[in-house]
């Protein structure tokens, strides 16, 4: 019996439609088509849907969920294509947050100003803050990004600057609802398949050499430095338009935009929904944030919880739902003798 | 005066809380983002052991550096080993799990100003005419036996000096027979127990505040990073370059930048000396 099992292994290979799908036969008939559509559109038509089928209180959630998705866009990136792990995504909501409610409430500027505004200079911002740390490798992104939350918290609270504890109130809303929810949307929907198509450019080579061998790309002549300065750039971009975004769905923004959640669920949900496909974090935070509204009267207790979830996939399940879900569209199994 | 006494008292504070961490980065290269919690822990674990078992200090204390060992040794064995040299899942594991304890604290409501630990001995003395109370002194005395029977420790003793192989070249000290896993765990629960010992050193001065976690995690990376990381006499040596740092904006700005001290030193470092003061050996590694 044992060695029966010895000799018998899985085997994996591709599907004959996904390799037809690669080329030009992609649109040799309506099922290359449907292969190649299906997911797409379901993910996108379901995206929409969202508002008209949701109940009324978690209309409130569709806005957060996809907040919470730009944020694990640019986690997914910088982490799985460029090599940087970032701890610290409530910098950027905190930045982006702060500089959106003081360009609405300060200048009066509206939101169709203050959000961009908000995400271009709040990305320079960032970038600025964490260039000391891009030139290192290894741990020291991770460091810097995890101090900068804490710090900024503690010297807002401290200087009582920017509205101390209390935050900055009366920020404006937007028109309707139904702005809100598809605006929202259709960013986290253009930002996946920008991002998709960004990284297999020619720039999406390089951050993955970046990622995979820095000297090779030195010795291309190009800079490591610039290139990981402009993905922290996408990246917290991505970030601080969900900062920005946020402070104008509460009407405020405050220091619990620089709060743990922020850092810890976009982490979450890469792992959990599959690192490096950018769709995955995308329905992991479909999952996980919805989960969170429910535990927020367990206070802290949730922030343990996605930690712990967090753990234990990285440990026993670290490729994630997405890849596993890839691999059962793509390719099928069977045993064979070895 | 002021100055010299609470800056060399608030730098062997910062070189307690640091010397746990860099000698795990410094022997397994794990960047261990859960130091903080296993401090903070510690903390609780005497408290508890104290004030609700009823057990004697000294015994609560052992105790708790006894289960502040065990739980360092754990999270290595059961979890980190299984992601060990894979950069991205060992920050991100390490970081969940001191999460994940720091944050279960807080919902069992250990916070606020209810939890204090009593000093060793109560009391003051005037140290050239500065009143310097009992505790600090002997925090100082702790903090300098654990610097230096760290030193005694690897470098005259069997296993003290195959982390320090390991820590030179990993893949030379497993060619000789060193058992690289059981060295990074030993590694692990050693600096477990440095951190636990810090906060017992450290928290009578004070309260038991789970914050305390993430600001010791910082303090601790900050004088890693200044110091070049995994280097321990360049941990001690930035010990005192931040501690002083902090006691003179404490004295001459305000007590609130401390934070911003320690934030602008692991900046500057970054910027003018990547690897650190100490850090040469490891500095092709880490710099591009």
């Amino acid at each position: 019996m044992k060695m029966e099992m010895g000799e018998r292994r899985k085997e994996r290979l591709d599907r004959g439609i996904k390799v037809r799908t690669e080329g030009i036969y992609a649109i040799s008939s309506w099922e290359e088509m449907n292969y190649l559509l299906v997911p797409r559109l379901a993910l996108i038509l379901g995206m929409f849907a969202l508002p008209l089928v949701m109940p009324a209180y978690w209309q409130r959630v569709i806005s957060y969920v996809c907040i919470y998705a730009l944020l694990t866009l640019g986690f997914d990136f910088l982490a799985h294509f460029v090599g940087l792990v970032s701890l610290g995504g409530a910098l950027f909501v905190g930045v982006g947050g702060y500089l959106a409610a003081i360009l609405n409430t300060s200048f009066g500027l509206p939101v169709v100003l203050t959000i961009p505004i908000a995400t271009i200079a709040g990305a320079i911002i960032c970038t600025l803050l964490l260039l000391p740390a891009l030139r290192l490798r290894g741990v020291y992104f991770a460091i810097v990004t995890l101090m900068y939350p804490l710090v900024l918290l503690r010297i807002i609270e401290a200087l009582n600057i920017l509205g101390g504890t209390e935050g900055i109130l009366g920020v404006a809303s937007f028109p309707n609802k139904w702005v809100e929810q598809y605006l929202i949307i259709g960013i986290v929907i253009f930002s996946l398949f920008g991002l998709r198509r960004l990284v297999n450019q020619d720039i999406g080579l390089v951050f993955r050499g970046v990622k995979d061998n820095d000297q090779a790309v030195r010795a291309s002549g190009l800079s490591i430095t610039i290139y990981k300065s402009i993905a922290v750039f996408i990246a917290s971009g991505l970030g601080c338009l969900g900062g920005a975004y946020l402070a104008h769905v509460y009407m405020w923004a405050g220091i619990s935009q620089f709060a743990l959640d922020f850092s810890i669920l976009p982490i979450a949900a890469t792992v959990i929904g599959g690192g490096g496909t950018l769709v995955g974090p995308v329905l992991g935070c479909f999952m996980l944030v919805p989960i969170s509204e429910l535990l927020r009267s367990v206070g802290t207790l949730r922030i343990a919880f996605y930690a712990i979830i967090l753990t234990v996939f990285i440990v026993f399940r670290s490729e994630g739902i997405m890849v596993y879900a890839q691999r059962k569209y793509h390719q099928f199994e069977r045993w064979v003798k070895v | 005066m002021d100055i010299l006494i609470y800056g060399t008292i608030n730098s062997f504070s910062l070189a307690l809380m640091a010397i746990g961490f860099t000698l795990v980065y410094g022997i397994s290269r794990l960047p261990n983002f859960a130091h903080g919690a296993i401090y903070v822990i510690t903390g609780f674990l005497v408290w508890s052991f104290v004030n609700l078992l009823g057990l004697h200090y000294l015994l609560g204390i052992l105790l708790s550096l006894v289960i502040a060992g065990l739980v360092g040794a754990a999270i290595y064995q059961f979890i980190l080993i299984r992601v060990r040299g894979m950069a991205t899942s060992e920050i991100i594991a390490s970081y969940a799990i001191g999460l994940a304890i720091l944050e279960a604290l807080r919902w069992k409501g250990f916070k606020g100003m209810t939890y204090t630990l009593p000093p060793f001995i109560e009391g003051s003395v005037e140290i050239f005419g500065v009143p310097v109370d009992l505790q600090r002194v002997i925090m100082v005395g702790i903090g300098a036996v654990v610097v230096a029977f760290l030193w005694l420790f690897t470098h005259y003793n069997k296993i003290g000096l195959a982390l320090r192989g390991m820590a030179q070249d990993e893949r030379a000290a497993m060619m000789l027979g060193i058992d690289s896993d059981m060295m990074a765990l030993i590694a692990m629960a050693f600096g477990s127990i440095l951190a636990g010992l810090a906060a017992i050193a450290i928290l009578p001065l004070g309260n038991i505040v789970v914050e305390a976690g993430y600001r010791v995690l910082i303090l601790a990376i900050a004088v890693c990073i200044v110091g070049g990381l995994g280097s321990w006499f360049g941990a001690v040596l930035a010990a005192f370059i931040i501690g002083f740092a902090q006691i003179i904006t404490d004295a001459y700005i305000a007590s609130h930048f401390r934070m911003v001290v320690a934030l602008l030193a692991i900046i500057i470092t970054l910027i003018l000396r990547p690897s650190g003061l100490f850090g040469r050996q490891k500095e092709l590694e880490e710099r591009v």
